[in-house]
């Protein structure tokens, strides 16, 4: 893209854009690679001084953080589809049944679209606008695509969404119902990421959301920790579950936290991270357990086709994370990800797709094999809605009995 | 042997601004020596200081990631599409 004239404060109280690889810093814009390195850039900011009342007084959305993230303080009057603030619910059914004394799920399947991905689209929305881009854009597994499709429908902006052309119905009704350009791709996730970035590179004007602002995009997922910490009543919980595909979310929960600490929002304290995978794509948690730093891609074979990432871009990140906070990364087979989801819905009545059948499943096994501590008080976030992963369970449950519209029948059938 | 070598824009400083070059070469190390004679500086952008593949640029012979295949030992057939991208893309 070329250079466009920023408006002031269309970042809010970021500065510049700095490498998390090598420090290398340049001027906001849609970049996204170092060029020294090719190394992530990452929003530097300088906060202003900020307290928990200045926070609660905003919105019941994701903009009450606003002065944490790359965004104008007048971004309430832009269309958007508001996301965020989502339900933190005491899990005790399910942490009974998992044998943990204090467990959370952190429900964003109730996102407008969905899926936690209504938050960092809403940050990749607002850079695209502040950029004057003309179109919006996005490689996906299906959530993202999703967001993205819908976001840009409110916004008034064009939208075009690449998927794996095996992506299940569900997801691609809920992008196509948003937009007439819904792009199916002969391919893995992997192979829509190397043509949306190939994409980027020659397009005018296109914002990727992420891919070419990336950066912007990112920094939503620091809401879900902002608001852990927040609906727990202003501290941090001992550990968190969070699945990972691209491994971004999980670094940013992780950036949320350290961000609260040092702003004095809340008692600094130690936290544990654990990610989870789905074995048919696990490149992050063999790295994790094979002591490497490096991530081997992998083809995915998965269920759990939000998470179906062979080559995750933030993969050493979360190695970095998990391990620096004495979490783990652990993965799950497809048939346990069909029961985590079960377990979930009929523990809490909450109806996760895929992914959040990953995290439950993980969380089960991070218990039974020690690694998770069951007397710490726990969160595991559900990242998005079962009703756009029909297919992965359909097969499990239906009707226990079909009968006669009888008394007779009824008790015949023996449900009781 | 010539292949064409698509260059990612953080790039295209060293190649004139060309998003599309030629080079010659049996496999991709020699690709990228070709393409460091044309364009001197290019290849260290690309390899870290030992000589490997930088751990955030993924680099396709045709549609497929080299670290599937033979890393820089890859053949690089004549006429094969040669992509250098980006790696801190997606999710």
């Amino acid at each position: 893209m070329s250079t466009v004239v920023l408006r002031e404060g269309a970042f809010g109280n970021a500065t510049g854009l700095a490498c998390r690889e090598c420090g290398h810093t340049q001027e906001l814009g849609p970049h996204y690679a170092c060029p020294e390195c090719f190394g992530p850039l990452e929003i530097a900011y300088d906060f202003p001084t900020l307290t928990r009342a200045d926070i609660e007084a905003g919105p019941s959305n994701m903009w009450r953080y606003k002065a944490l993230l790359p965004v104008p303080a007048d971004i309430e009057a832009s269309p958007n589809l508001e996301p965020g603030f989502t339900r933190l619910l005491k899990a005790n059914n399910l942490g009974r049944q998992l044998g943990i004394t204090t467990l959370w799920v952190k429900d964003d399947s109730t996102n407008p679209t969905h899926s936690f991905k209504d938050r960092v689209v809403a940050c990749a929305l607002s850079a695209a606008r502040e950029f004057h881009s003309k179109v919006f854009a996005c490689p996906s597994t299906g959530n993202l695509a999703n967001a993205v499709a819908a976001a840009g429908a409110r916004a008034g902006i064009k939208t075009v969404v690449f998927i794996p052309s095996n992506l299940e119905h569900g997801k691609q009704v809920n992008s196509a119902v948003y937009t007439d350009s819904l792009v199916a791709v002969d391919g893995n996730y992997d192979d829509v990421n190397k043509l949306a970035s190939e994409i980027a590179g020659e397009e005018e004007g296109w914002a990727f959301v992420n891919v070419n602002v990336r950066p912007f995009y990112a920094e939503g997922s620091k809401t879900l920790g902002y608001e852990i910490a927040e609906q727990l009543g202003w501290r941090l919980p001992d550990q968190v579950v969070i699945p990972v595909a691209s491994g971004s979310q999980l670094t940013k929960v992780d950036k949320a936290f350290t961000e609260l600490i040092k702003l004095g929002l809340v008692e600094d304290k130690p936290y544990r991270i654990f990610g989870a995978q789905a074995t048919g794509c696990s490149p992050v948690s063999q790295a994790f357990k094979n002591g490497h730093d490096v991530i081997r891609p992998v083809k995915p074979d998965t269920i759990a086709k939000s998470l179906a990432i062979g080559n995750p871009a933030d993969g050493i990140y979360v190695l970095d994370i998990c391990r620096r906070t004495g979490g783990a990364i652990e993965d799950v087979t497809d048939d346990e990800v069909r029961e985590g989801v079960l377990l979930l819905a009929r523990a809490e009545g909450i109806f996760t797709e895929t992914a959040g059948g990953t995290s439950v499943a993980v969380l089960k096994k991070l218990v039974e094999t020690g690694q998770l501590d069951p007397e710490l008080e726990t969160v595991v976030i559900n990242t998005g809605m079962g009703l756009k992963t029909l297919e992965a369970i359909s097969g499990q449950v239906g009707p226990a009995a079909t009968i006669k519209p009888t008394y007779e029948a009824f008790v015949e059938s023996g449900v009781s | 042997m010539s292949v064409s070598v698509r260059i990612p824009t953080i790039l295209r400083t060293y190649t004139g601004g060309s998003s599309e070059v030629s080079a010659a070469g049996e496999t991709l190390g020699a690709v990228l020596d070709d393409l460091e004679a044309s364009f001197p500086g290019i290849r260290a952008r690309v390899l870290d200081d030992t000589g490997a593949l930088r751990r955030f640029v993924n680099v396709y012979v045709g549609n497929e990631d080299v670290r599937f295949l033979d890393g820089l030992a890859t053949t690089t057939p004549a006429g094969a599409q040669v992509s250098i991208i980006p790696a801190v893309a997606g999710g």
